[in-house]
């Protein structure tokens, strides 16, 4: 019998075979043809993750830190070793209660797990620092870890210097090929945008192996794909922040800007725009509500008003105009030109000129006399070699571009402003096709449809200080280990204006800029000792208010440049909204000039004056109304809120009561920092609580608001 | 008699200790793999009996020694005792049910004091193939009788229900093993391709719509009467035949195969066998789980094994990620990696030329073993032999199959790998018994 099926046992030899050949087969489709396994079995055990470098630290002209890092510490738990932990103890010191807690570490377990060490506090207070660092050993689960984060030991040029910020979707986007990532941090504005690549540094990457809860088990392959992190460049910048200081505190309640160059390099001595905010605001734990804040704030503390604000730059214009006039021979020294009140040029009575007389040149500048530049901008106009006021235009305006108005300088900051020098073709829609010289005549004295920046003026001053060259404004000297980038080199090349205007020209004019400040209208603001030439500006402005334009109060515009015969500093000041150019922005500008020159002001009477400019308030009217506006805005709402609190608390006692209590004490810590360091004192302004920060919502305000959500 | 005891070692068979040792050492060393921590000290664990595979390190001693004595005793042992050890064996299953203990959800094991189990079920293997063998080769035994047949899968069958009502689908499925040694004894191939055809038909079911299903099969059935019309004119049976099967096949879809997985199998068994096919299970369906909602609501069931399991095998890629430089297997990814998934830590160290070498020292193994059985004078040592191959067989297709994705996951181990102490040891008697018959074969046994 058993010979009977013998055959039967190659049959079942043939099954096994059959069998595991199906098995190899799945085999080789698994392992020879199947790239997605490998991959899966990368994702699943390689956890990547990166080193940030510290940025680089941003130094002052005299080697002073004005933005650097610092160490702040996160509380970190993990949840899964929170058992036997005294979470009453631990709330009391956090201020929280224990719902509270409660409910983040519900959050965070949601978020990111029972076994992976979570973010529960994030940049503590120092105070808090304190007393958790004490306490710690008490709470299981719960460690102190450090990270760097950016401080501004001055507190200081927080439009210049920039913030850095978590990178959103659209950051990506753009800087796509970059290797940024969710959760990233970049420089947003100022030097810290502009000089991202040098700052950033080179992040690093390490590679751990986790395993199945996430928890890493120890170097992938022992760290042969790692790259190590690179800091960020040092860069040494040409501000000096005790200028800068001053001219922060000098601005104080007024809306405005100061810019001052080093004619020699170009080099930005300082650059205020006011208001300002102190830029150690946001870097805190509260930083986003505090950018949501300012961003919010009708002043725009956040807008660098030096660079990206355009002006009509008034008077000091009428210093360009001179030059090109005397260049080109329209007018000399001796000419003389009379003012009755108004320029009778045109016959339409305007510009109005304030001092009746007769003017040469010098005192032209000196007096600031409207009558004589429009004479001269018209002559220049009219003269015969121009077939049309066309290319009259074009002529006058190649003479203004080479002192770098109406475009963008190049500073190493972003969001420039180009400014307006006017060609014909931006006044066809007004007087068509065919323009007359007085139709453009406001431009002879800076208003009409030329606008520049601040910085450009200042670089007027600079290119008249140096009689006909620049460099190109900038903040940075150097960057240490190289620029690799080549971002400096635009700043090392010298420009020339327009060869044709001679040095003799230059002289006049610093001749009548001089006597601007020895007998002219900004006698006032004369430095004892030290020569200085400037010009003023008083700038007519309008506003719509209510959807009518208003006539507002003037801008006051002041350029100069000191010493004469050494010119070491180059400045424009503008102060919106306040009077003539001589009372407020000149000698604002004769202070910085002072401290400048001589590190400090010398001098009861002068130091004095600076006390005085400090409590000066000029907010613009507008700007007034749009903080009442919100102002009251807000106070409706609130009153609204707490109906409906009111309401609700009939309904549910319980659920509101627990929120506010926990929402309480995180509102607290927000409040020893100001918001805004200028702020006005609110006295005409309706306010809930004067003399605390107008630009945040106040304590008490924002605790409603939470808790009617 | 009396020189046999001198020399043990004739005419056994040496091949199959090589292969026996080789597989239990790469056992012992994918444990290790599984196992391993870099930070400790690796020799010291694996003395220290701590770790699995200090403690497989062990269990292979253990067998060792009874393999050594299983060598020293004498082959008529077995035949004599075969049918009493089958009915301790059953008796023992039996007792599990009193004094069981829950390890991992089955009640199968008995505690035998020492932190060691003992799984009835697992033995329960040997002496179903010793006692399967012993019946088939009675003299009054005529294989080709319906009847012998039906009592041959009554001795299979019986444990295989015992292991279900313990919940060990996995063991019971071991036991249609022995359809494999029945049917070298003559047992119908009809058989065979019935229930083939039968598990094709449940697949279908699975995995296409029950309606389109169904017109398939009555469009079939319609082909086959069609072509075969001038006989069914001839022969009334021959309709009646096709459309009896046609019934059978659509009440077998409609209604056998939801039945059984709705109320014979567990809410995760179910579940595992249509996440195999990528379906999901609907656990609201489940009898058993209805009864059981009110103790503990069914966690959603995946395919993580699965999944895990193929990932750590697909990143093995041709030559392997390296020997401990698996990151599935050091991240413990895979769940039960030491015992049912063991084949993963090979197939991602060693890849797939480690995975083909292995299979072939299996493959080897089995063709010797069938070597062996037709060479075997007597129908006892041959049945016995053939059942040893198709056990063996069974556990190694049915375990990579499984972490390959190619079954539903159900719990055996990998023979003579996985980390466990019963399933060595069944597998060592298995073997050795096999030895020791095989060594005998020149003696005139029934």
């Amino acid at each position: 019998m058993p010979v009977f099926n013998q055959s039967r046992g190659r049959i079942v030899q043939i099954i096994f075979a059959i069998v595991f050949l199906v098995i190899i087969g799945q085999l080789i489709n698994l392992q020879l043809f199947s790239v997605k396994y490998k991959l899966a079995a990368e994702n699943n055990a390689i956890l990547r993750k990166v080193v940030y470098p510290d940025r680089g630290i941003i130094f002052d002209r005299k080697g002073r830190a004005i933005l650097e890092n610092t160490i702040s510490y996160d509380l970190v738990v993990i949840p899964s070793e929170t058992k036997g932990l005294d979470t009453a103890s631990l709330c009391g010191l956090l201020n929280i209660d224990t719902a509270e807690y409660k409910k983040r570490i519900r959050d965070l377990i949601f978020k990111n797990g029972y076994v992976k060490p979570s973010v529960f506090e994030p940049l503590l207070t120092n105070e808090m620092f304190a007393r958790l660092n004490e306490n710690i050993y008490k709470f299981p689960g719960f460690s102190l870890t450090e990270r760097s984060v950016r401080t501004y030991p001055y507190s200081a040029a927080g439009n210049v210097l920039g913030y850095i910020r978590e990178v959103d979707t659209a950051y990506l986007r753009i800087h796509k090929d970059e290797g940024y990532q969710m959760g990233d941090y970049a420089g947003m504005t100022g030097l810290e945008r502009y000089y991202e690549k040098v700052l950033m540094g080179q992040r690093g990457v390490k590679n751990f192996i986790r395993d199945n809860k996430s928890r890493i088990q120890g170097p992938y392959e022992n760290g042969i794909y790692d790259t190590a992190a690179v800091a960020g460049k040092n860069i040494h910048t040409s501000l000096d922040v005790e200028l800068q200081k001053l001219g922060e505190k000098l601005m104080t309640n007024k809306v405005g800007s100061i810019v001052a160059i080093d004619p020699k390099t170009g080099g930005i001595l300082c650059m205020v725009s006011a208001p300002t905010y102190n830029p150690n605001y946001l870097t805190g734990s509260q930083n986003k509500r505090h950018l949501a804040d300012l961003l919010l704030d009708p002043r725009l503390p956040l807008n660098n008003r030096g660079l990206t604000t355009r002006y009509a730059p008034g008077s000091t214009f009428k210093t360009v105009v001179g030059i090109i006039g005397l260049t080109e021979g329209v007018v000399d020294l001796n000419t003389t030109v009379v003012c009755p009140g108004y320029f009778t040029g045109c016959g339409t009575g305007k510009p109005k000129c304030l001092d009746k007389g007769v003017f040469q040149f010098t005192d032209a500048v000196a007096h600031s006399d409207n009558s004589y530049f429009s004479t001269v901008y018209k002559r220049f106009l009219e003269q015969n070699k121009f077939p049309s006021t066309d290319s009259a235009i074009g002529a006058f305006n190649v003479y203004a571009n080479s002192f770098g108005l109406g475009h963008k300088l190049g500073v190493d900051l972003p969001f420039e402003k180009s400014g307006l020098i006017p060609t014909a073709s931006n006044y066809y829609k007004e007087f068509g096709r065919k323009l007359f010289p007085c139709n453009l005549i406001s431009n002879a004295i800076g208003q009409g449809k030329v606008e520049t920046t601040l910085v450009q003026l200042a670089n007027v001053m600079a290119i008249i200080a140096n009689k006909g060259w620049y460099y190109t404004p900038h903040l940075v000297d150097s960057i240490e280990g190289g620029d690799d980038e080549g971002l400096l080199d635009e700043f090392k090349i010298k420009r020339h204006t327009d060869n044709r205007i001679p040095e003799s020209v230059f002289n006049s004019v610093q001749d009548g800029m001089q006597a601007v400040v020895e007998y002219g209208t900004a006698v006032r603001s004369k430095i004892p000792d030290i020569i200085m030439c400037g010009k003023t500006g008083t700038v007519e402005n309008y506003a719509k208010v209510n959807g009518v334009m208003k006539k507002q109060p003037d801008h006051s515009f002041f350029g100069a440049f000191a010493p004469r015969d050494n010119p070491r500093i180059a400045i424009a000041v503008i102060c919106e909204n306040s009077d003539q150019g001589a009372r407020v922005a000149a000698p604002i500008a004769s202070l910085i000039v002072e401290k400048y020159l001589r590190d400090s002001i010398k001098g009861k009477e002068r130091q004095a004056m600076v006390e005085e400019y400090t409590n000066r308030v000029y907010l613009p009217p507008v700007m007034r109304m749009a903080i009442a506006k919100q102002d009251s805005l807000r106070r409706l709402r609130e009153n609204q809120q707490l109906l409906e609190q009111k309401l609700n608390k009939k309904e549910s006692d319980e659920g509101t009561d627990e929120e506010s209590i926990g929402e309480e004490p995180t509102e607290q810590s927000v409040t020893p920092a100001a918001p805004v360091k200028k702020a006005p004192q609110p006295k005409p302004l309706p306010k809930k609580k004067p003399g605390t920060t107008p630009a945040a919502l106040t304590n008490d305000d924002r605790k409603y608001k939470r808790t009617a959500r | 008699m009396n020189n046999r005891n001198n020399t043990i070692s004739q005419g056994v068979d040496w091949t199959i200790i090589w292969l026996y040792a080789i597989l239990v050492s790469i056992g012992i060393l994918c444990i290790f793999m599984v196992e391993y921590r870099i930070d400790s000290n690796w020799l010291q664990s694996f003395l220290g009996g701590k770790t699995n595979y200090s403690k497989q390190l062990i269990f292979a001693g253990v067998c060792a020694i009874v393999a050594t004595f299983i060598l020293l005793t004498d082959s008529k042992l077995f035949t004599a005792f075969a049918n009493l050890m089958y009915a301790s064996g059953i008796l023992l299953m039996l007792a599990t049910f009193v004094l069981g203990k829950n390890i991992n959800g089955s009640k199968s094991w008995i505690p035998i004091g020492g932190g060691f189990n003992l799984q009835p079920a697992e033995l329960c293997k040997i002496f179903t193939a010793l006692a399967l063998a012993k019946f088939i080769s009675r003299q009054e035994t005529d294989f080709s009788k319906l009847r012998s047949q039906l009592i041959a899968g009554l001795i299979a069958a019986a444990p295989a229900l015992l292991s279900i009502l313990q919940h060990e689908l996995g063991l019971a499925l071991v036991y249609s093993a022995f359809l494999v040694a029945m049917y070298r004894e003559g047992l119908p191939a009809q058989i065979l391709i019935v229930g083939s055809s039968f598990a094709v038909l449940v697949v279908a079911t699975l995995i296409l719509d029950p309606n389109v299903l169904a017109i398939s099969l009555t469009v079939i059935a319609g082909i086959i009467l069609l072509l075969l019309r001038k006989q069914a004119k001839k022969s009334k049976r021959l309709m009646v035949l096709v459309v009896g099967i046609w019934l059978l096949c659509v009440g077998t879809q409609r209604f056998v195969v939801p039945y059984i997985f709705n109320n014979v199998l567990e809410c995760y068994q179910s579940t595992r066998i249509y996440s195999m096919v990528g379906k999901e299970y609907d656990c609201s369906q489940n009898k058993k789980s209805e009864r059981k909602a009110g103790e503990k609501a069914a966690r959603k069931p995946d395919d993580y094994n699965v999944r895990q399991s193929k990932i750590a095998i697909g990143s093995g890629g041709l030559t392997g990620r390296g020997f401990l430089k698996g990151t599935q297997t050091r991240g413990k990814y895979v769940p039960e990696q030491h015992t049912d998934f063991i084949f993963t830590s090979l197939g991602e160290a060693f890849g797939f030329v480690g995975c083909f070498v292995f299979l072939c020292i299996y493959l080897f193994l089995l063709f010797r073993i069938v070597k062996i059985a037709e060479r075997q004078r007597s129908t006892f040592s041959r049945v016995y032999a053939y059942s040893v191959a198709s056990i063996l067989f069974f556990h190694i297709a049915v375990n990579v199959s499984m972490t390959i994705g190619l079954f539903p996951i159900v719990g055996i181990p990998l023979p003579l790998i996985s980390y466990g102490g019963s399933s060595l040891l069944t597998f060592t008697i298995l073997i050795f018994v096999l030895l020791r018959l095989d060594a005998d074969r020149q003696m005139v046994l029934r």
